[in-house]
């Protein structure tokens, strides 16, 4: 079968292209991209209307899809049918599941349970260190060949630098990352919120930036020593980001990424509207103003590589509790295109261009996976976005097993009009009318 | 006032005014020889303990019950909270039989707001993990008019565990905002960060804090919480901190010496402070029934007002 789309801006900053672009998709692969193409006759022609933008697919590299074990939480089906409603075509999730991905039987159950649900690509990453207990690496030449793109002990950081540093140089032999949940955990203590005027002033007890920051400092060091490639996640700290520009000025082979909710959000909102919301608790946690404008600053100059959301679902009984045995975390996927354009693109942080680079180009490249580009012969993995769409977070709408996310209400201008994996539309949002149905 | 107590931070002064006022009144029923009136006849009040307390348990008991309420105590061991119903269960279970007002006592920070949003009872906050312990700021506040005769422009020294302290943090909302000068004094270790935005000095030098204060307020060093290994050791800290008569002698010659209790003589208080003539620890704690009938009749009132309306 044969689709073309026709009209719309296509944006590919991997081939350089950023203009009227039509693009024929033939068995899965992108076959031409060009300028007025035309079908011949068993070709579906799907026009799509001025002001929509067509670009790769976005990779989300940092999801919790709770499977095995939490599908209470969420199961590999509703994650994944949440990150294409988001816009992603492709996820990668976090090893810290029950029981831990830490051998190629959960590799494999999480592939085969993604493959049954057939929505969006699934990434596995596995564990560092079995059972992530952070004593003993974990077999990771039998992850990577079962599948696992990278690895980590994410929920908690690699536990000590003896063990980063072996990490580090056995996975280099499989070019694969070591990605980073950066904490001193000492420091960390028992803290349930940013350390500083908001959680003295609501009497919880803090965690302060530094917690993040000596840990990326460590790590970075580490990938000097050994030449390995580090990740560092859900990055909150402007600390941090200064140690991340100091370690790539160095040359260190660091990258690091940033959710919505670190450049959106600040602790103000532990206080207001809702004072002690367990849906603004999350690990790292929301830090002061000051951090989260270095967070856009660090998007605007490119030394922010990626934004992933940390999609953490969480059940609604585990959040209505005391603030202090709340779980942390929000879901992500669905509200993650709608605050990039709300404000990132329209309050002019950064262009469209840059935006698909830390939504696809990039994380397609550290993570040595397809995706990325529109190019001819890849895969079909489209986003279609509809960059002036009035779009209300609404619980409702939600495909996530879990609603726990601070934005539910919000009214934001951006989204998503329809999801493309392999050529196939995946979702199409209703509010949109593009005519896409699967011949 | 507003449906719930859950502390100063949402008091205006005139309502902090009213409360001090209505427990002038409220006092003299505790000095007739039968101290009960009937005001709160009728209305049940649950008190919700998650935390041992002594005094503000018995002290909000006797105010309910001199004001003719049903009381109902419900002491839950902190065990069985991580194993057992959750609070928000627990409040809705108490809420189906329909008390009028909930009194809670819990050890997380904000728990109090977690039932205001889920309860129609009031909800009267009777501390609050770190965060505030509104009756208790109120009573000290109530304590310090009835010697100063106002709270404007005194200097109030605040020392102890700041950070730990749900008594300092009302106590500084509530002192600053009835216009009075504070300063608080701790080891650095245990001076919550960003505190100076809300408006008071902070010192490590206990001389500089007391030096001409109309008010020393003593916070307890909470030996349960000392396993952070905040300062070396009891004996260091009351060397360093311990409020000696000495030490109290920098103040005004009329400064009175407070403390919400329990004590820990010898570690942040000398006895023979404690015990002196300018402490005022027994008048607290006595002034404190007053105070809690104050808020429960205002508090009941807002029920009767919103029904007529």
């Amino acid at each position: 079968m044969k689709r073309l789309l026709k009209g719309g801006r296509l944006v590919d900053p991997a081939n350089g292209r950023d203009g009227m672009f039509d693009v024929l998709i033939e068995d899965g692969r992108i076959a031409r991209v060009g300028r007025d193409l035309v079908g011949d006759a068993d070709t579906a022609v799907v026009s799509i209307p001025d002001g929509f933008v067509i670009c790769p697919g976005l990779i989300d590299m940092h999801v919790h899809l709770r499977e095995p074990g939490q599908e209470h939480k969420e199961t590999i089906a509703t994650g994944t049918a949440a990150a294409v409603a988001g816009g992603f075509t492709a996820v990668a999730c976090m090893p810290n599941t029950s029981p831990v991905n830490d051998h190629a039987g959960v590799t494999e159950y999480v592939l085969r349970k993604a493959a049954e649900a057939n929505l969006a690509r699934v990434y596995p990453i596995g564990a560092v260190s079995r059972g992530q207990a952070g004593e003993q690496l974990a077999d990771i030449a039998e992850l990577k060949s079962a599948g696992c793109v990278a690895i980590t002990d994410d929920g908690r950081p690699v536990a000590t630098a003896v063990l980063m540093r072996r990490a580090l140089e056995y996975s280099s032999m499989f070019n694969i990352p070591v990605i980073e949940h950066c904490e001193e955990q000492s420091l960390k203590g028992d803290g349930v919120a940013h350390e500083g005027f908001q959680a003295s002033s609501l009497g919880l007890r803090g965690i302060p930036a530094e917690a993040e920051s000596i840990m990326a400092l460590r790590d970075i060091s580490l990938s000097s020593l050994t030449g390995g490639a580090v990740h560092i996640a859900h990055m909150s700290a402007r600390q941090t980001l200064e140690a991340v520009r100091f370690g790539k000025s160095h040359g260190a082979r660091v990258t690091c990424e940033v959710t919505p909710h670190h450049f959106v959000l600040t602790d103000d909102m532990l206080a207001a509207p809702v004072p002690y919301d367990t849906n603004t608790k999350m690990n790292p946690p929301l830090r002061e103003t000051a951090d989260r404008d270095a967070m856009l600053e660090g998007l605007a100059d490119g030394s922010i590589d990626v934004i992933a959301t940390d999609h953490a679902p969480h059940h609604y009984d585990e959040k209505l509790v005391e603030f202090d045995h709340a779980p942390f975390g929000i879901t992500g996927l669905e509200t993650a295109v709608s605050l990039c354009f709300d404000r990132l693109v329209h309050a002019h942080v950064i262009g469209l261009p840059r935006l698909i680079e830390l939504l696809s180009v990039n994380p397609a490249r550290i993570l040595n996976v397809p995706g990325g580009t529109l190019a001819e012969g890849a895969p079909a993995d489209i986003t279609i976005l509809a960059p002036d769409l009035p779009v209300t977070v609404s619980a409702d709408r939600m495909k996530s097993k879990s609603k726990n996310s601070p934005f539910i209400g919000w009214t934001l201008r951006g989204g998503v009009a329809a999801t493309l994996v392999g050529g196939r539309a995946v979702y199409v949002n209703e509010d949109t009318k593009l005519n896409l149905t699967n011949g | 006032m507003k449906k719930d107590l859950l502390g100063i931070a949402d008091l205006s002064p005139e309502e902090i005014y009213l409360v001090l006022e209505t427990a002038e009144a409220m006092r003299e029923v505790g000095r007739r020889p039968i101290k009960k009136v009937p005001t709160l006849r009728g209305k049940t009040v649950v008190n919700l303990f998650y935390e041992p307390s002594t005094r503000t348990r018995t002290s909000f008991e006797i105010a309910e019950k001199r004001l003719s309420a049903d009381t109902l105590n419900v002491a839950v061991a902190a065990s069985s909270v991580l194993k057992g119903e959750t609070l928000v269960d627990t409040a809705l279970n108490i809420e189906a039989m329909s008390p009028d007002m909930i009194v809670l006592r819990h050890a997380s920070s904000g728990a109090c707001h977690l039932l205001s949003r889920i309860c129609k009872s009031r909800i009267i906050n009777a501390g609050d993990g770190m965060h505030e312990h509104p009756t208790q700021a109120l009573l000290d506040a109530f304590t310090i008019k009835e010697h100063k005769k106002t709270i404007e422009g005194l200097k109030v020294a605040i020392v102890g565990d700041l950070l730990h302290s749900r008594v300092l943090r009302s106590n500084v909302l509530l002192l600053t905002k009835l216009g009075a000068s504070v300063w608080v004094c701790g080891p650095p270790t245990l001076v919550p960060p960003g505190i100076e935005c809300l408006g008071v000095h902070v010192t490590t030098s206990v001389d500089e804090a007391v030096a001409g204060a109309d008010v020393i307020m003593m916070l307890r060093i909470q030996q349960e919480r000392m396993q952070g290994a905040f300062f070396p050791s009891l004996r260091e800290y009351f060397n360093v901190f311990g409020m000696t008569a000495a030490r109290v002698r920098g103040a005004k010659r009329d400064v009175i010496i407070m403390h919400p209790g329990p004590m820990n003589r010898g570690v942040e208080i000398a006895s023979d402070v404690a015990d002196g003539p300018y402490s005022v620890i027994l008048e607290q704690v006595a002034n404190g029934v007053a105070v809690r009938m104050a808020v429960l009749y205002l508090l009941a009132g807002g029920v009767e007002d919103e029904a007529a309306a």
